[in-house]
């Protein structure tokens, strides 16, 4: 069930070193989001921030608030494992789980949640893969390891895996950097769909990927080295690549810039 | 003289100097040889360099691969006449007679299954033990407390092997006495627990094998450790973003990545408590019946008999004798070092 995002006054912090400095946005459901800007602006941190996997880094804290659908994901009471339950990841590199079976790396989410009925494993299974646009090409070897898979099937393999818990939201950290233009495409395609169920969000370094894919585009930059990165400009697509409000941002996508 | 150089002494240059000029010289070779060259043609003495280097590396592996060789071979050699003159039957006798060199009878089943089952005991301990410890390492203790308790647990290798021995019979039998007392009478049944041919139940296989697992800890540990360290941070995240708990995240992408390692380690820990010798010669006692193939039994491993007749060998065949079992234990340790490095698939080298 696809739930809305707000972020309130975000900073975030790698030990002393301010990463991103006060964050405003919000996603609404059923919707894309990209984030595109230079390289170090902190697009990932943020991301990192949205499913709590940022305070795995030793020394890494967030200030401000993260709304889940009104709910602090930060709150005291939340658990950062029950809300990486909830808001699926799916990252730059393709990290299917090397040794297990591809069926195994598809359920393996819902495994964790305690699901172990085999008829119903079977099914996500395969309406995942579908989802992801795979079926077609590994349903007759469902048990070979998912290591085995190139590379763009190891992506949408992983794209099946975090939709396969029917997450509120998900992330992705420019999953098609590693892809050939084929399966970039059938990747867009994918979120195309699961806009329908799914509030997206994705990073990107292409600005006609960022502006295929997405409804609304929010652009980072970094003043200079050593400071924080910072929100400039969230807006829609279309207004984003035709009509920017910032200067910096209306450089950025012309190429001028970083 | 650049030209002649680089173009034909490159084969006879680096050969005179390596054999005569040895090891100890070898910097001044390196360091000399390029220079030169380097000033005039970058690439041919870059190429020359690496000609001297690989010859170097090639030939010192090659050598390592014939001492092994040559290692064997002195071995069988020596222990053929003596296997000849033997009136036992090497493999299945329990007895290790060689009192009179014109008499011998000597057989290795008490040896193999002394230093089988203590071995195997001491890695049932060290495995489960090392697996643990390393996951702390790794992935649960901060830094601040990992360092110095890995630091440690190295320094227990630096420990030697006779204070091993002495700390073993001194101070672990008698702590092992009542916990080796509640075995023998509440799993008595079980031939590994079942009474042996010792009149005690100190300075058995059990307290070898307690003695073996703490030495063999640190090589388990290290190995193991090193391993899971090396897990891929991408494959860990993997499991977080699913909403992994720690021991998911160690269960789906540390164990997976590491067993390999583990295993390989455990192997040479393995290797290691075979072949131990004064530590094991001082804590199992000497047995006059043979080996009921229990945990309480005594006897001698292969290293620690050896060890032991040391001072007796004059005479060439009973000396073959020893050098015969010695050949059983090089091989026995030569396959589970093998296995460990197929079973790591190149990814340790300790
Ligand atoms: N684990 C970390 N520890 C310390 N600093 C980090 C860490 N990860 C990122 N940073 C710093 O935080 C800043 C933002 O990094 P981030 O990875 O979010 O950039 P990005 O916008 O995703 O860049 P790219 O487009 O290259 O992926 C950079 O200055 C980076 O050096
Ligand atoms: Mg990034």
């Amino acid at each position: 069930m696809a739930k809305r995002l707000d972020l309130k006054a975000v900073d975030i912090y790698y030990g002393d070193f301010h990463a991103v400095q006060d964050v405003n946005l919000s996603v609404a459901p059923r919707s894309v989001t990209s984030f595109i800007g230079p390289s170090g602006c902190g697009k990932s941190t943020v991301l990192r921030t949205l499913n709590r996997m940022h305070e795995e880094i030793p020394g890494a804290r967030v200030d401000g608030e993260v709304l889940l659908d009104g709910e602090d994901i930060y709150d005291r009471g939340s658990d950062a494992v029950a809300v990486r339950r909830t808001i699926g990841m799916v990252f730059q590199r393709p990290n299917p789980f090397p040794t297990m079976s591809i069926r195994d790396n598809v359920v393996a989410g819902l495994k964790l949640q305690g699901v172990h009925d085999k008829k119903k494993l079977d099914e996500v299974c395969e309406a995942s893969l579908r989802g992801a646009n795979l079926w077609k090409e590994v349903s007759g070897r469902l048990d070979k390891p998912g290591g085995g898979l190139s590379g763009g099937q190891q992506q949408r393999l992983c794209i099946a895996r975090a939709i396969a818990v029917a997450p509120d939201v998900l992330l992705m950290d420019e999953p098609c950097s590693a892809l050939d233009p084929i399966s970039t495409l059938a990747i867009e395609d994918l979120i195309a769909d699961l806009k329908k169920e799914y509030t997206i969000v994705i990073v990107t370094h292409n600005m006609q990927q960022a502006a295929r894919v997405s409804d609304q585009t929010a652009f980072f930059n970094l003043e200079a080295t050593g400071k924080p990165g910072k929100l400039v400009e969230i807006d829609d697509t279309s207004t984003i690549f035709s009509n920017p409000t910032e200067q910096a941002t209306e450089d950025y996508i012309s190429g001028r810039f970083g | 003289m650049t030209e002649r150089t680089t173009a034909q002494a490159p084969s006879p240059g680096p050969q005179d100097e390596d054999p005569a000029a040895g090891s100890a010289t070898l910097d001044t070779v390196t360091d000399s040889d390029p220079a030169p060259g380097g000033r005039s043609q970058g690439s041919s003495s870059r190429g020359r360099g690496e000609r001297v280097f690989r010859r170097l590396t090639s030939g010192s592996g090659l050598l390592v691969v014939v001492a092994v060789a040559a290692i064997g071979l002195f071995l069988l050699v020596q222990a053929v006449p003596s296997l000849m003159a033997n009136n036992a039957n090497f493999f299945t006798s329990p007895e290790f007679n060689t009192r009179d060199a014109a008499n011998l009878s000597f057989g290795i089943r008490d040896l193999l299954v002394v230093t089988l089952l203590s071995s195997l005991f001491a890695l049932a301990i060290a495995m489960p033990v090392s697996l643990g410890i390393a996951l702390f390492l790794t992935q649960y203790a901060p830094k601040r407390v990992a360092r110095p308790f890995a630091y440690v647990i190295d320094l227990l290798a630096a420990v030697p092997s006779i204070i091993y021995g002495l700390w073993g019979i001194a101070v672990l039998a008698p702590a092992l006495l009542p916990i080796a007392t509640w075995l023998q009478n509440n799993l008595g049944w079980f031939f590994l627990f079942a009474p042996g041919n010792l009149p005690v139940l100190t300075g058995t296989i059990f307290t070898g094998g307690v003695v073996l697992a703490v030495m063999i800890l640190p090589i388990t540990t290290a190995v193991t450790r090193e391993v899971f360290s090396q897990t891929p941070r991408f494959h860990m995240e993997a499991a977080q973003a699913l909403g992994a708990t720690r021991w998911e995240v160690i269960r789906m992408a540390v164990l997976p990545y590491g067993r390999s390692g583990y295993i390989a380690g455990s192997m040479l820990g393995l290797g290691r408590a075979l072949g131990e010798t004064i530590a094991v010669l001082i804590v199992i006692r000497a047995a006059t019946s043979p080996s009921h193939f229990s945990l309480f039994d005594g006897g001698y491993t292969f290293a620690s008999l050896i060890a032991s007749a040391a001072s007796e060998f004059s005479q060439p065949l009973p000396t073959g004798a020893y050098i015969a079992a010695g050949l059983v234990l090089f091989v026995l340790t030569f396959v589970v070092n093998a296995i460990a490095r197929v079973v790591a698939g190149g990814k340790v080298n300790g």
